[in-house]
């Protein structure tokens, strides 16, 4: 893998990255989940990775984001720390040792809330500029309505920021949040060219997805265990 | 600046990209930043000029890094528990001191206050540095930090700021001694050689952020009466007159 940007320019990691992005309720969790187990079983060292997970900025933040109002650029240095912990701690190392790391979310996440919430488009660029280039980037693209519906059925209530109920968009959170995810997902679309994602069509059947997504994945795996997986889907 | 207001208003002036949904809003105030090593004297000079400008009439207001309602003490007691990375650290302190910037500094000029700060991004940019995150990156990343009016930087020589810092607290902050960067196996050695990489940094930094360098190794009442002479001049110049004279920060890259 050789990523194009930061401090790891020039350098190639052995390991293979692979990120999976879209608006929440568009299936990519599951569809990582199970990629996630199919590279296990084919032996491989497989490391998976969330937005907004680290433990230590959790507690570091947890006592003062009850108290403070989170503006746009405190929002975005939040998150680029969480992800700079986990990137100096575990994606970047695991890189160097080989391993598949699997993000879910990864700075294109950033890339889309912190620019839908007014922060400079470059601003943020550039913070996340030491960020490895992913191997893979999968988009899942699906309807605002659709995901909405399935993020419902599962959890009645919408939280604040993920409403952006911080913008004022509407005072009717779920008529906040429909607007906040069509924002997001305008982001995505201007991006999905330049940064070279691979879109899959997140309204298909889970087992469509995740086999189109293999196939993908088939081609950035060491010689014995692409033949494995090629016997399995099918192909050569 | 091109914008003349005869009221005193005017826009804020960030270093680098800005912040979008700032822009607009108009500071009165005046934002002067004493930066300096732990020992150089720094928040006894806030201390004795807030009192002196307080007592000339002006609406004062202190600030300083680690001290945000979201994260300022959550860093440190991080740090006591697990060695941060480095980029992790530089970003934590990031959001603090924005927390701080949105919340409180801007608030305070907008109302005509003359804000003191303990600090600025320039320890922050200056610590990353030594510890070989690009200063581009730094720059890049404070590109939302508005420019201040006046910066102090309190230059004190490295053996003398360590008879100062262990007589006061009687030992070593661990990062503050650069121990986290291996200089030397031995406390005093690597307090003296990290201290004088930063006071390299800040030096580096003195024509493109502007900073006035004053000599700390005097004593305090000296030291106190150098700032003071020039806080009181800066004050008593018509804004016009202060924008064309003052050293700027210099927002531009190279």
């Amino acid at each position: 893998m050789t990523p194009d940007r930061g401090e790891e320019a020039g350098t190639k990691l052995p390991g293979k990255l692979i990120v999976v992005e879209g608006i929440d309720g568009s299936g990519k969790s599951t569809q990582m989940h199970l990629l996630d187990q199919w590279l296990h079983h084919l032996g491989l060292l497989v490391f998976s990775t969330e937005w907004n997970s680290s433990e230590v900025v959790k507690e570091i933040t947890s006592k003062g984001k009850k108290k403070a109002l989170l503006t746009p650029t405190t929002f975005s240095l939040l998150h680029s720390t969480d992800f700079a912990d986990r990137y100096e701690r575990k994606i970047l190392p695991l890189l160097r040792a080989g391993y598949f790391v699997l993000a879910d979310r990864y700075v294109y996440t950033a890339y889309a809330r912190d620019i839908v919430r007014g922060c400079n488009p470059r601003w943020v660029r550039k913070m996340y500029s030491f960020a490895a280039k992913p191997d893979l980037a999968f988009y899942f693209q699906v309807p605002v309505e659709v995901a909405m519906k399935r993020i419902l059925t599962g959890r009645p209530k919408l939280k604040y920021y993920e409403s952006g109920m911080d913008l004022n968009l509407s005072n009717d959170e779920y008529e906040s949040y429909r607007i906040f995810q069509s924002r997001i997902i305008d982001q995505y679309e201007g991006m999905a060219r330049e940064e070279g994602f691979t879109v899959v069509d997140g309204t298909l059947d889970i087992e469509p997805q995740q086999t189109a997504m293999r196939r993908k994945v088939m081609k950035l795996l060491p010689r014995a265990a692409a033949a494995t997986a090629g016997m399995e889907l099918g192909v050569r | 600046m091109s914008v003349e207001d005869t009221r005193g208003g005017k826009p804020l002036e960030f270093y680098g990209e800005g912040v979008s949904y700032l822009q607009g809003r108009e500071v009165k105030g005046k934002l002067i930043v004493i930066e300096g090593p732990d020992g150089s004297g720094r928040s006894t000079q806030v201390d004795l000029i807030k009192a002196k400008l307080e007592s000339d009439g002006h609406a004062v207001t202190t600030t300083g890094l680690k001290r945000s309602e979201l994260i300022g003490k959550g860093i440190l007691e991080a740090k006591q528990k697990l060695p941060l990375g480095k980029k992790t650290l530089a970003l934590f302190y990031a959001a603090d001191f924005a927390d701080q910037l949105e919340h409180k500094i801007i608030p305070a000029l907008e109302a005509g206050y003359v804000v003191l700060a303990d600090r600025y991004i320039y320890t922050l940019m200056a610590r990353s540095t030594v510890r070989d995150i690009s200063r581009t990156w730094s720059h890049d990343l404070f590109g939302f930090a508005i420019k201040p009016d006046l910066v102090f930087y309190l230059d004190v020589e490295p053996e003398e700021l360590f008879h100062r810092v262990f007589q006061k607290y009687a030992t070593l902050d661990y990062y503050e001694s650069g121990a986290d960067l291996g200089l030397s196996d031995e406390l005093y050695s690597s307090f003296v050689i990290y201290q004088r990489m930063m006071a390299k940094e800040f030096k580096r930094m003195e024509n493109k952020y502007g900073l006035i360098p004053i000599d700390a190794n005097r004593a305090i009442a000296e030291v106190n009466t150098d700032l003071q002479r020039r806080i009181d001049a800066y004050l008593a110049t018509p804004l016009r007159q202060a924008q064309r004279t003052r050293r700027r920060g210099a927002g531009s890259r190279r």
